[in-house]
């Protein structure tokens, strides 16, 4: 039953968001129908579609994990897009300096860069004043975010991270660590089966952590009842650094993976905004990496399905943050649901019994 | 405030029952308060005083019964209620606001003022009331500077902001020093003078008979007995407040106990509130015995076995098992050396509820081998210690794929147990083991508890049901307000004699 | 140099409004108990419906009172959710950050086409203040400022007295350190923390209206940059009291102000635009003062009987 609820609650908050959704759009003077059904093919229509959705859900699973790790641990990081964009940058400056280095190994040391960035950034600062000052990391991480992107894009508009010229962008990570792409099938999109090795990489990693490692179980229990922690031994404080740090991990190497596998540089006027639709990712599997999967590839999906939507049905593609803002906002109120159960359950009680005089 | 005619009832407890699913709280309590005394109500822990104090402040409803108040039944849907009729209670957790200051307090709700807040008329209130009843206080300092025993008088201020009839003290004395329990028996004398009725609760013997002019004893949710204070005697109250039943002693071989295994010497402890609570306590605990720490609820003993797991830091003093000093060693490094802990609160420490029952099994020793190898968990070699170890105990449901939450009180308390028991350790501290249990599973709790004396282990029983201690223990040790009041033989004391040392009378003989 | 220019001085109060009102609207969120990050989403909110309904009437005011109605119910959503259903309060309030940028940007594009709000959208009065304005040096501030400017300071000191010089700012302070002692004085906790939110909502959403019809006369996706989330820093640092966080807006709209003024000396923006963010990791680490929330912030209250 338990299970059956948590699969219930998620599917149940996104038809209910989808519904909000149509009448929106009805209401705007648009077929539903259409739209919607131009944002399904614009996810799956096509192989070079699908080929779009996976390149937008890698980013998504990747940072989803993090989140779910950090979430597992009883933590809120939502600073995940800043730890991304760390992990972006050191893999882009990494992959173009060091040319002379065989393109496999060039490729790891551009990821690890990734990892190593993302995960200082979010365990040393966010981390360690959490630990010893409890400082709040939903600020704190926010804090962080904002200034990793300013940073960025301080390196690359008149930086030291600045290609020669007057556009603001980086210079071009090396030819053999750019992952190549799908030369049939998927052709058509930017996916790099190498992408997708790292992701599935990831997940399982992730997985085996989290359920199969004593240091799973140290972060689980410390995420589910830090008192009981504290009793069987574990130190509570280093597990808040390390679940902080490795939700950072998870994001720069999502930052990584995109550079190396989709953008190639840093540009002027990026914003992604994979860090906060991740966090929906994450809810939304409640924290189980697995369920990261279906959900990143959910919204992978909402995110190309919409840009297609806005070009066909006419529909701005921002209909996919309201209705992700939506199932958010619904799957919060999940409190509700044993709420009304047990009101319900209070009502027939007290009619079939006769109080005590 | 009108003076009342003395002797008139001012508040009346009329056969009140409070039931709650499972346990009847108050079971028939009667109660009466005249103007102008002091009326103290005596009982140990689990006797219902603060049921009747949570029905009385409209916090709770009455299950049936009535209170009167000048002899009109009165009925509480909430504590406005019952501040509107005139009952003043001071907590024994204030209920204050510390960023606020006093004036504040004690205004709260009943502002002087229209939309802006008269602050200088709180001030000027809160003043007058201060001299009026000798509560020296300053009306502009912040609530949360102030000491335990000047917030108190914030409380008892606010009572009479509100026009008290009757003030109510919930164990007054139980946070305060004894220059500030000085001070309040001042205050309460010159209530009394005043002809306010005083209501009393407390387990400290000594205070009640030195302020109280009248005693309800309470006992397992019913009053026991009402008598005037002068003629009562500490041992006649004693023995109303633990009774007189027989105890029906576990069998226990004789046994030889053993060389010392764990000592503590001049310990000193504070709680996370910063309040000293275990106040100089030498003990030893040999191989081969049960020693058990008596003691009313809140004089430091569960502080005491959280010092010796390693989960409160001692400030002073030391902690030594088997000739090795452990006082500075983190908790698990404890573990590791011998100390196995059922802590009182099994939901909150000793459980991850969400964990099902193989995770919570091995949750002390999920680091080591067989359990793990080189940071990653062997399940299978779980699954099989949780299979064994949950038919040795009877754990019910036998599915180790349960969650902790899903099982009972009880068999969550055989998890605990088992896992804790299973460690073959060299002291097992247990405080309150039987808490919530039925009879079935505390008898089983007790058989594990024996079964490890007998083999020679050690055990720490800390528990707050008197016959428990007496039918289990080797030795009893009696610990009041931080300190240990005295040792004696488990075989020969009486709950009388405990009963009495439970509230600070010193025994004479034995040391621990 | 660039101080002998007083622009920047001008400019350092434009810049603050959009981050001090929302902070004096989370104060009274959260000095009633319950935390509100979803500023920033109902800044965008004001800021849409403030443009929408000014064009549409003609009439600007108009457009102010309707961001600050919808603004208001939509911090209502947030409040039911958190005091009625206890959902946690950080997730409800990111799902209406990005519920508002999304619904903000689609009603943009649906209702005004992609470009943008039409150029003749009645924007609120630039006014000076009489007298004040021809002060040497210092009247700069003073002059052609937004009308909500100085509607938005008289509000500020207006919070500041309400929250802690009257009878119902007591009281709703009281509910956000101990609502269980509130309760047993009888004082409504649930119905002042409805309060509180939206007050917060109304604060943040004429917050939203001034970028969009107080200094501007269109509405741009996600205009509001951000400044939600740093109002929430100004609000931290100026220790959850409005003078507080307008003092604190003040140094944070100093630091843009000082960005737009250096452009072109030498400093990059990016640099200084950091200054909020790291100030407030500085605050929240005690290093600066302790910052200590109201006692009960983020924790529902649910009675039991």
């Amino acid at each position: 039953m338990k299970a059956l609820q948590s699969i219930l609650l998620p599917v149940a908050a996104s038809l209910v968001a989808i519904a909000i959704g149509a009448i929106l759009v009805a209401a705007l003077g648009y077929n539903p129908v259409s739209v919607y059904g131009s944002l399904i093919s614009g996810a799956f229509g096509s192989l070079g579609n699908l080929g779009n959705t996976l390149t937008a859900s890698l980013p998504l699973i990747i940072i989803g994990l993090g989140i779910a790790l950090s979430f597992q641990s009883g933590l809120f990081n939502i600073g995940a897009d800043g730890q991304y964009w760390i992990g972006a940058t050191a893999a882009v400056w990494v992959g173009y300096h060091f040319t002379s280095l065989p393109g496999w190994l060039h490729m790891l040391l551009c990821l690890a860069a990734g990892m190593v960035a993302g995960a200082l950034w979010a365990g040393v600062i966010p981390g360690l004043t959490k630990a010893f000052v409890g400082a709040h990391e939903v600020i704190t991480t926010m804090m962080m975010s904002y200034i990793a992107i300013l940073f960025a894009r301080y390196l690359i508009e008149g930086g030291p991270m600045q290609e020669k010229g007057y556009i603001p962008q980086s210079p071009l990570i090396a030819s053999n660590t750019q992952f190549p792409y799908f030369t049939q099938g998927f052709a058509r999109s930017q996916l790099s089966p190498i992408s997708m090795l790292i992701a599935a990489l990831a997940v399982l990693a992730a997985w085996f952590l989290l359920y199969k490692t004593t240091l799973g179980f140290s972060l689980r229990s410390v995420g589910l009842n830090p008192r009981a922690a504290k009793y069987a031994g574990i130190r509570v404080k280093l597990y808040i650094i390390i679940a902080l740090a490795l939700s950072g991990l998870f994001a720069g190497l999502a930052g990584a993976v995109q550079m190396l596998g989709v953008d190639h540089q840093l540009l002027d006027g990026f914003s992604s905004n994979y860090g906060y639709t991740a966090i929906v990712v994450a809810l939304l599997a409640r924290n189980n990496p697995l369920a990261v999967v279906i959900s990143g590839l959910f919204f992978g999906a909402l995110t190309t399905g919409g840009q297609n939507m806005q070009i066909v049905s006419n529909v701005p593609a921002s209909l996919t943050n309201v209705l992700t803002g939506l199932i958010i906002f619904f799957v919060g109120c999940e409190r509700i649901i044993p709420q009304v159960i047990g009101w319900y359950r209070r009502r027939r009680s007290a009619r079939a019994q006769t109080p005590a005089s | 405030m009108e003076a009342i005619p003395a002797l008139e009832p001012v508040l009346e407890v009329v056969d009140l029952k409070k039931w709650f699913p499972g346990v009847k709280a108050n079971d028939g309590v009667n109660l009466t308060v005249h103007a102008g005394e002091v009326h103290a109500i005596l009982g140990e822990n689990g006797a219902g005083k603060s049921t009747l104090m949570k029905v009385i402040y409209g916090l709770l409803e009455p299950t049936s019964g009535e209170i009167r108040l000048f002899g009109q039944p009165v009925h509480f849907r909430s504590p406005r209620d019952a501040i509107l009729a005139g009952i003043g209670m001071v907590h024994q957790h204030f209920m204050l606001i510390p960023a606020l200051t006093v004036a504040e307090n004690v205004v709260l709700g009943d502002e002087p003022g229209g939309v802006r807040f008269d602050r200088r008329e709180a001030v000027r209130r809160v003043r007058e009331l201060s001299e009026r009843y000798g509560l020296a206080i300053d009306p502009n300092a912040k609530v949360g500077d102030l000491t335990v025993g000047l917030q108190q008088r914030v409380e008892i201020l606010k009572a009479f902001y509100r026009k008290a009839r009757v003030l109510i003290l919930d164990e007054p004395t139980a946070l305060l020093t004894p220059q500030e329990t000085r001070e309040l028996f001042n205050i309460i004398r010159a209530l009394k003078a005043e002809g306010v009725p005083v209501l009393f609760i407390s387990h400290k013997l000594d205070e009640v008979l030195e302020i109280s002019d009248r005693v309800t004893v309470m006992r397992a949710g019913k009053t026991v007995e009402t008598l005037e204070t002068k003629g009562a005697t500490p041992q006649m109250l004693a023995n109303l407040m633990v009774g007189r039943e027989v105890v029906l002693r576990v069998e226990k071989p004789p046994m030889e106990a053993g060389s010392p295994v764990l000592e503590v010497r001049h310990l000193r402890v504070r709680s996370a509130d910063r309040h000293e609570r275990v106040k100089g306590v030498s003990l030893t605990v040999r191989r081969g015995e049960i020693l058990g720490i008596a003691g009313i609820d809140g004089n430091g003993q569960f502080e005491l076995a959280d010092a010796i797991a390693g989960l409160l830091r001692a400030e002073a003093g030391q902690i030594v098992l088997d000739g090795r000093d452990i006082t500075h060693l983190s908790p698990a490094e404890r573990t590791q050396l011998g100390i196995a802990y059922v802590p009182q609160d099994r939901q909150l420490d000793g459980l991850v509820l969400s964990f099902d029952l193989a995770d919570n099994m091995i949750l002390r020793d999920f680091r080591r081998p067989p359990f793990s190898r080189r940071g990653i968990l062997n399940r299978r070699a779980a699954e099989s210690c949780a299979k064994r170890l949950i038919e040795a105990f009877d754990v019910r449901p036998p599915d180790f794929r349960r969650k902790a939450s899903e099982l009972s009180g009880g068999n969550q308390q055989k998890v605990i147990l088992a896992r804790e028991v299973s460690r073959d350790p060299l002291v097992l501290l247990a405080a309150q083991p039987t808490r919530g249990l039925d009879v079935g599973a505390i008898e089983g709790v007790h058989r594990q508890l024996v079964r490890l004396r007998n083999e020679g282990k050690a055990v720490l029983l800390i528990s707050l049901e008197l016959d428990e201690i007496l039918s289990l223990s080797d030795r009893i040790a009696v610990m009041h307000d931080g300190e240990i009041v005295g040792v004696v033989d488990g075989a020969e004391a009486t709950r009388e004699q405990l009963g009495l040392m439970m509230t600070g009378r010193r025994a004479k003989e034995g040391t621990a | 140099m660039i101080f002998s220019n007083p622009e920047i001085w001008a400019l350092t109060l434009s810049m603050a409004i959009p981050l001090a009102l929302p902070a004096v609207g989370g104060t009274f969120s959260e000095r009633t108990g319950v935390v509100n990050i979803a500023m920033e989403g109902i800044m965008l909110i004001g800021a849409f419906f403030g443009v929408a309904f000014s064009y549409w009437t003609g009439n600007a005011w108009v457009g102010l009172f309707a961001a600050i109605v919808c603004g208001a119910l939509t911090a209502l959503a947030l409040a039911w959710g958190a005091i009625h259903v206890s959902a946690d309060q950080t997730v409800l309030g990111m799902g209406i950050n990005i519920f508002a940028a999304g619904l903000t940007t689609f009603l943009l594009n649906t209702l005004f086409g992609y470009n943008g709000t039409p150029v003749n959208t009645p924007k609120l009065p630039s006014v000076s203040i009489p007298g004040l304005d021809h002060i040497p040096y210092i009247g700069v501030i003073f002059t052609n400022q937004s009308v909500l400017v100085y509607v938005g300071i008289v509000l500020i000191f207006l919070s500041h007295w309400f929250l802690f010089s009257t009878r119902l700012g007591l009281r709703m302070r009281s509910v956000g350190e101990n609502p269980l002692a509130a309760d047993t004085l009888g004082i409504p906790v649930w119905r002042l923390r409805y309060l509180g939110v939206v007050l917060s909502g109304v604060f943040s959403a004429i917050g939203g209206a001034y970028l969009s019809i107080g200094i501007l006369n269109g509405f741009t996706s996600n205009m509001t940059s951000g400044r939600g989330y740093i109002a929430l820093a100004a609000m931290i640092f100026g220790k959850w009291t409005p003078l507080g966080s307008f003092g604190a807006a003040l140094i944070f709209g100093f630091s843009t102000a000082l960005g737009i003024v250096l452009q072109g000396h030498g400093v990059s923006s990016n640099i200084l635009q950091m200054i909020p963010y790291a100030l407030t990791i500085l605050a929240l680490t005690g290093l600066i003062g302790r910052s200590t929330p109201p006692a009960a912030d983020g924790i529902p209250y649910e009675p039991r009987r």
